[in-house]
């Protein structure tokens, strides 16, 4: 071959890697990318290998899905999460010899192959989610939605289920789709919600709104620190059950019901940290002599929200629940304002009325007492 | 013939090395800056047609440059939707910056940076989240219809970021847009 012909082909070859290297460049698919709990901006996604039979994940020993498999737990949380009223039930697996890492009391780290499933029922059962670490970066999320007769439950379609049935006669009930899944669960590195050394306590609020009798066979706290399922945990939290720091038992329901129902989303170590608004308590913290940051950043403390009609809003005012931000957004009839702002169509009432009793009575301004008469 | 061939290929090669590879035409009508870059996609995608309120000028209804990108303007209360006939679903504003359909009433949102009632304090995170999942913020209440979030939330990260440092450069306008109203059904 002539040396003309040999620089001809290289300068062609040259100029196709360059050319192909910039047409490389094109935008990424839209579609969800792997979930990463350390990223703020992961999108949820439901991993390839998720089964499309519930029956196929492991939770069940039989096809009547009447016992759990073997290795798999039940638990209640002290402070069950507001979902209209829904009946649940919660499972957990961890892979053989394996165990959580609770160093960080507040933020567990979960083994590689961890399974959860949540169960949600409305007289019959009407989903049963599903969230499994399955490597150290990427968790997998999937719900199942069961038929009417409950013999079967298939994996749902990634936008989820629109009024899959109804929670009370005329209020439809949606099964979420898996990007819902991450606006609660990818918000830090802790993506389990529900199983925590404070949720699982044997120490459980008897004020706790909606409060579920654990099951027989559940495990708590003490029972996963026996076994050696949960290892790290500081000593002082195995001797004393974690318990929240209050002042009285009604601020402690309120601090434990905003925990569950608020702190997922509104924390320091979430995306939404620069709203100031931190509901999630820390067992830690408490350990140290903090007060519940619950308080610190809702007591006469000003909303810094954009979205706000008229002047900007105190969360909380003492005395005054009507004009208190916090106890607004969870009373009210508007669907846009509400909060939590998904997978609840109805007002939880009776967390409602905890909130704002715990404003009207519990913070309201003492007046001094009266002076004797001389 | 052959060498004014590999001449040729020489100089493509160099210019496409030279202009970092850029074959892709849409760097050619964009400076190189990343705000530079979000001017030209607000352009394009046309933004300012639903976040910039109309006023009546001369030649009729146009946006009010002076009040570029504020969204739904304070001072015009809604409080209801109007009543509509099928087949007619969706009704906008004078101001182009209120819909009413089967969803209620929305108002498109303040897009400059004022902190109090604007993006201001919203990180890329947020602005990218909640594009790409139609939720505000990335985790809240749905990014109410007419929004084309899914849109917005098709651009790749880079066209994303350049969209919010362009917004974060307009100036910065006090306007406090009203919350949604929910449909009449949810009230």
């Amino acid at each position: 071959m002539s040396a003309r012909r040999l620089r001809t082909g290289a300068s062609i070859a040259v100029a196709l890697v360059a050319l192909g290297t910039a047409w490389a460049k094109s935008p990424p698919s839209t579609a969800a990318r792997a979930s990463n709990a350390c990223d703020g901006a992961a999108v949820a996604t439901t991993a390839a290998s998720t089964p499309i039979d519930l029956d196929a994940t492991g939770l069940s020993a039989d096809a009547t899905h009447t016992r759990p498999a073997d290795g798999v737990l039940s638990f209640t949380p002290q402070y069950p999460l507001w979902s209209d009223g829904a009946a649940k039930r919660r499972w957990i697996r961890l892979p053989r010899g394996t165990s959580i890492d609770a160093s960080d009391p507040d933020h567990w780290v979960f083994p590689v192959g961890t399974r959860l499933w949540k169960e949600f029922s409305f007289g019959r059962r009407v989903e049963t989610r599903l969230i499994e670490r399955v490597t150290e970066r990427e968790w997998s999320f999937a719900t199942y939605v069961w038929n009417e007769d409950g013999s079967k439950a298939t994996l749902a379609p990634a936008r989820g289920v629109r009024g899959a049935c109804e929670s009370r006669p005329g209020v439809r009930y949606d099964v979420p789709g898996v990007i819902d899944c991450g606006s609660c669960h990818l918000n830090r590195a802790s993506v389990v919600l529900g199983f925590s050394a404070l949720q699982l306590s044997g120490d459980r609020d008897p004020l706790a709104p909606h409060a579920e009798t654990p099951g027989e066979g559940d495990v708590d706290l003490a029972r996963l620190v026996e076994r050696g399922l949960v290892r790290n945990l500081p000593r002082s939290f195995v001797e004393t059950p974690p318990r929240i720091a209050a002042p009285s038992s009604t601020e402690r329901a309120v601090v434990g019901y905003l925990h569950a129902n608020c702190g997922a989303c509104h924390a320091s170590s979430t995306p939404l940290a620069s709203l100031g608004l931190d509901l999630e308590y820390s067992i830690a913290d408490a350990a140290r002599g903090t007060a519940p940051a619950a308080t610190r950043t809702t007591i006469s403390v000003v909303s810094s929200s954009s979205l706000r009609t008229g002047a900007p809003k105190t969360r909380v005012v003492p005395g005054h629940p009507e004009t208190s931000v916090l106890w607004e957004r969870l009373a009210t009839t508007n669907p846009y304002t509400r909060m939590p702002p998904l997978g609840v169509h109805v007002v939880d009432d009776e967390g409602a009325a905890l909130v704002e009793r715990w404003i009207r009575s519990d913070l309201a301004p003492k007046t001094a007492p009266e002076s004797t008469p001389r | 013939m052959i060498r004014s061939t590999s001449v040729v290929l020489a100089l493509a090669v160099a210019a496409c090395a030279s202009s970092n590879l850029a074959v892709d035409t849409r760097a050619k009508v964009s400076e190189t800056s990343s705000v530079e870059r979000g001017r030209y996609l607000v352009q394009a995608m046309d933004c300012a047609t639903c976040h910039t309120p109309f006023t009546m000028g001369p030649n009729g209804p146009e946006p009010d440059a002076t009040r570029f990108l504020s969204g739904h303007p304070e001072s015009v209360k809604i409080t209801s939707a109007p009543k509509l006939d099928a087949p007619w679903g969706m009704a906008g504003s004078m101001t182009n910056t209120a819909w009413a359909g089967p969803w209620g009433v929305s108002f498109t949102m303040n897009l400059t940076p004022d902190d109090e009632t604007g993006l201001g304090k919203w990180t890329f995170d947020e602005f990218q989240m909640a594009m790409r999942t139609g939720r505000h913020l990335g985790r809240g209440r749905p990014i109410l219809p007419p929004m084309p979030s899914q849109a917005v939330g098709s651009l790749n990260e880079e066209d994303l970021r350049a969209v919010y440092d362009y917004l974060k450069s307009v100036p910065a306008i006090k306007n406090r847009v009203p919350d949604p109203l929910p449909p009449a059904s949810a009230q």
